[in-house]
Parts: structure tokens; C-alpha cells; sequence
């Protein structure tokens, strides 16, 4: 446990001596969402339709830019070497680095959503289906992509490749997170949505971290 | 249980059986996708409703049918060589791999020329589409992220891995877009009970599709020959084989050429 405690703190520590490589992939996602209006017209009725699919993909295009950061510069500077040797279990290391990940450069965007929602005039009912999704379904963008960016980490041009190998992967979760929000705007109840994500979060949490360390293992073999 | 198989993670072994069975899959898959093509397009009756056009059933649902197993057939490859470390199985896989998005790319191609006839519109955004669409990228990244490794020990094992992500995911893509919308036809050869189709269009369609399969096993034993060349391209028993086929260069493909 003390590991796993030592290295949170390690993360959040270096998470926070780089917040401007955090800012940036969330400056992004507010740019995205603000080029919409522009491209497809103010009318707040148009932005109300699209705008939970707007959100959604502009925090997973975003999500991809910060994944990255997950293993690279340990991989860099052979601190993922240390890991590897460690004698806890790697499964459970990465899951971890997957948490603090998760926790310091995904949570932010989600607490910038409220805006987001204001910018695309989503209603209150779709605003709380669009976080419950939100909640729910990146943390299945970390996991998932946490295998691939330790499959691309020693390739020294991973980022289009990583959007290349993951994008299909999250088609699902998007299909559903955005037909979550539109249900709710039709005043119909949307667990089901929510449990189909919830569903997806446990199987990437029971598969992934394994995957993850065989993956960190085949890279710096 | 697995022993028949344990011979086979040798390369030249592997090689020697793909040799084997190479003339049977190709002869027979020639000349049966030639009668089935013809018996398909010329002599089958006309549909009712969709008149002549169709036809192209007789590509668009082997094709269909074959990515699919393409993409079980790799991923299964990949998890025989993650488990038990079979060199040989990486090597199956990236050489399904092609073959997969290719049959793929023909679904799609054909499935936009028969939508446009029937649905009035080349693309629409129907279920089986955009899953297939994205099975196709599923391909596609298997083979990018396999490209981009140096070292093939390595990039077997790192496609391996996105292969099996691949295939969790595939049931969830499948039902995710069906959910979402659907405009294709549903199922008419697998249905409990009776298939929806008369024999004398069903029979030339069953033929079709066995005969593409063999023509595409014999398309990935050709493919596997040539990748275990290529990797074994300095060891004696290829040098010995190309010798001693007096530089029979033209049997081993276009790649080993010139690198001997």
C-alpha cells in the first residue's frame, strides 16, 4: 500500500510542477467546443442538438493529447524501468498511474463542463445526464488508452498513431454517452445508457490493467 | 492435446505445410469462385423486388462474411502467440491482417454500389455500415501500429495486444450501432427455422461464400509464406531453398528478390 501511496504522490507532484502541459489539452477542449458555434451558426436550438456530441468528442480528441503524457517522460527518463523492476505487482502500478491520471488532467476538464454546457445551451436535465456520462465513461478513456499509449510509448512519433489505434475503440462509449444526453432531453429516463457505460468502465477495470502491464513490458523489452 | 501443433512454431515447418496445402486451396478456390460467380450473376433468378441489381449479393456477403472471420482468425492468432509464445502465430496474424481490411474495403464498396439502387444513396449511416467502417479501422490500426515497430518480435506482440482489444470491443461496436440506428436488411441465411431466400439463390450465395473462403486461405498462405521468408531471410534453410530451386525467385514473391 505504501508503494501505491508513494507513487500518487510522486504523480500528483509532478502533475502539479507541469500544469501547463496539463492546461494545454484542456485549453484545447474549450477551443474545440467554441470553434462549433462559430462553424455551424449561434442558433441556441442547432447547439442544443449537437452539443452533447460536440462535448463528447471534443473531451475524448482532448483526452487523447494529455494520454500521452501518462508514460512518456517515465519512459524518458527510465523511471517506468524502475516500475518494471519493482516487486509489486505492475498491474497494479499502472493502475494507479491510470488513477492519478485520471484524477489530475481528466477531472479538470470535467469540472469545466458546466461552462461548456452554458456555451451550447444545454438544459439542466441534459447538463446532469452529461456529467453522470461524463463520470462514468472517461475513466474507461484512461484505461483503454493507457494500453496504448504503453504499446506506443518507445515510438518516437506515438501521438497520430494513438488517435489512429483508439478512436474506434471509443466509438461505443461515445454512442452511448451522447444518446444518454439526448434522452434526457426528451425528458426520458436514461439508466439503461448509464449502466451499459457503467458496464464498460467495470470490464475495462477488470482487463485493462493487465493488458496495460503486458504492454509497458512488451515496450521496453 | 496442443502437440500436432508444437512442430509448427518452427518456420520452416510452417512453410512446408502452407507449401502442402497451397495447390488445394487455390484450385479449389479458383475454380469454385469462377462457378459460383457465374452461376450467381448469370443463371440465378431475378429477385422480384430488387430485379437484377441484387446481384452483388454474391461478392457483398462472402465479403462481409470473411472480414468478420479475418478479424476473429487474427485475433485468435494473436492470443495463441501471447499465450504460449508461438513466433509463428505473429506472423499468421500480420500476414491476416491485409487480407482482413482488404475484404473489408470490397464489403463496403459493394455494400455503397447496392445501396445506391435500393436506399437511393451511396453511404448512409446504417448500423452494419459504420460497424463494418469501423472494423475496417480496426484493421488498419493492427497493421499501423505493427509498421511502426523496428523490431518484429516486438511489433507482433504490440499488435497482438490492440488485436484482442479489438475483438472485446467488437460485440460492443456491434450492438452499440445497432441500437443506434438501423436501416440494413436483417438476417436472411442464418435464421432460426427456414431462411428467408429460395434455394435456387441461396445455393449459388452458400457456394460463393465457401469459395471465398478458400480463395482467401490460399491468398494467407501465400501471405504467411512470404513473411516467414522475410524474416528468415539469412538462415540456411531459405538460402538452401532458393539455391535449390536454381533461383526460383518467382515463387518466393517479389519481396525476397534481390535481397539474397
Amino acid at each position: 500500500m505504501s508503494a501505491i501511496r508513494a507513487l500518487l504522490y510522486r504523480e500528483f507532484a509532478l502533475a502539479y510542477r507541469q500544469r501547463s502541459e496539463l492546461l494545454q489539452p484542456l485549453i484545447f477542449f474549450v477551443m474545440v467546443i467554441s470553434l462549433f458555434p462559430l462553424a455551424v451558426g449561434p442558433a441556441p436550438q442547432t447547439l442544443q442538438m449537437i452539443g452533447p456530441g460536440v462535448i463528447w468528442v471534443a473531451a475524448i480528441l482532448s483526452s487523447l493529447m494529455g494520454l500521452e503524457r501518462m508514460f512518456r517522460d517515465d519512459y524518458h527518463d527510465g523511471s517506468l524501468e524502475q516500475l518494471l523492476i519493482s516487486s509489486r505487482s505492475l498491474s497494479l502500478l499502472s493502475l494507479t498511474k491510470v488513477l492519478a491520471h485520471w484524477l489530475s488532467s481528466i477531472v479538470p476538464l470535467i469540472v469545466l463542463s458546466p461552462l461548456l454546457a452554458l456555451f451550447l445551451h444545454l438544459s439542466v436535465e441534459m447538463y446532469w445526464a452529461l456529467l453522470a456520462t461524463l463520470l462514468l465513461g472517461t475513466p474507461v478513456i484512461s484505461l483503454v488508452g493507457a494500453i496504448a499509449v504503453g504499446l506506443t510509448v518507445g515510438l518516437s512519433r506515438g501521438g497520430v498513431l494513438l488517435a489512429l489505434l483508439l478512436v474506434p475503440v471509443f466509438i461505443p462509449l461515445l454512442i452511448f454517452a451522447t444518446s444518454a444526453v439526448n434522452a434526457a432531453a426528451m425528458q426520458l429516463p436514461y439508466t439503461g445508457h448509464l449502466a451499459i457505460i457503467a458496464a464498460m468502465l467495470l470490464l475495462a477495470l477488470a482487463l485493462a490493467p493487465f493488458a496495460i502491464a503486458y504492454a509497458l513490458r512488451v515496450s521496453l523489452s | 492435446m496442443w502437440k500436432w501443433l508444437h512442430p509448427y512454431a518452427k518456420t520452416e515447418r510452417c512453410y512446408a505445410l502452407c507449401q502442402r496445402l497451397l495447390p488445394w486451396f487455390s484450385v479449389l478456390g479458383l475454380v469454385s469462385l469462377v462457378i459460383g460467380c457465374v452461376w450467381g450473376l448469370a443463371f440465378a433468378p431475378s429477385d422480384y423486388q430488387q430485379g437484377d441489381s441484387y446481384r452483388i449479393i454474391f461478392i457483398h456477403v462472402p465479403s462481409a462474411i470473411l472480414s468478420k472471420a479475418m478479424y476473429s482468425g487474427m485475433a485468435a492468432a494473436a492470443f495463441i502467440g501471447l499465450v504460449w509464445q508461438v513466433k509463428t502465430a505473429f506472423m499468421a496474424m500480420i500476414a491476416m491482417a491485409p487480407i482482413g481490411a482488404m475484404v473489408t474495403f470490397v464489403s463496403l464498396i459493394t455494400g455503397a454500389a447496392w445501396g445506391k439502387p435500393m436506399w437511393g444513396t451511396w453511404w448512409e449511416w446504417d448500423a452494419r455500415l459504420t460497424s463494418q467502417l469501423i472494423l475496417l479501422f480496426l484493421f488498419l490500426g493492427v497493421i499501423a501500429l505493427y509498421k511502426s515497430f523496428n523490431d518484429v518480435q516486438q511489433a507482433g506482440k504490440a499488435a497482438g495486444v490492440m488485436a484482442l482489444v479489438g475483438i472485446i470491443n467488437l460485440p460492443i461496436i456491434h450492438y452499440s450501432v445497432e441500437w443506434w440506428n438501423t436501416l440494413h436488411q436483417g438476417a436472411t441465411i442464418l435464421k432460426m427455422g427456414k431462411p428467408s431466400m429460395p434455394p435456387d439463390m441461396l445455393q449459388p450465395l452458400l457456394f460463393c461464400i465457401v469459395s471465398w473462403m478458400l480463395v482467401c486461405a490460399a491468398i494467407f498462405l501465400l501471405a504467411l509464406q512470404n513473411e516467414i521468408l522475410r524474416r528468415d531471410i539469412r538462415r540456411p534453410w531459405v538460402i538452401h531453398l532458393v539455391k535449390g530451386k536454381n533461383i526460383g525467385t518467382a515463387q518466393l514473391g517479389s519481396t525476397s528478390r534481390g535481397q539474397i
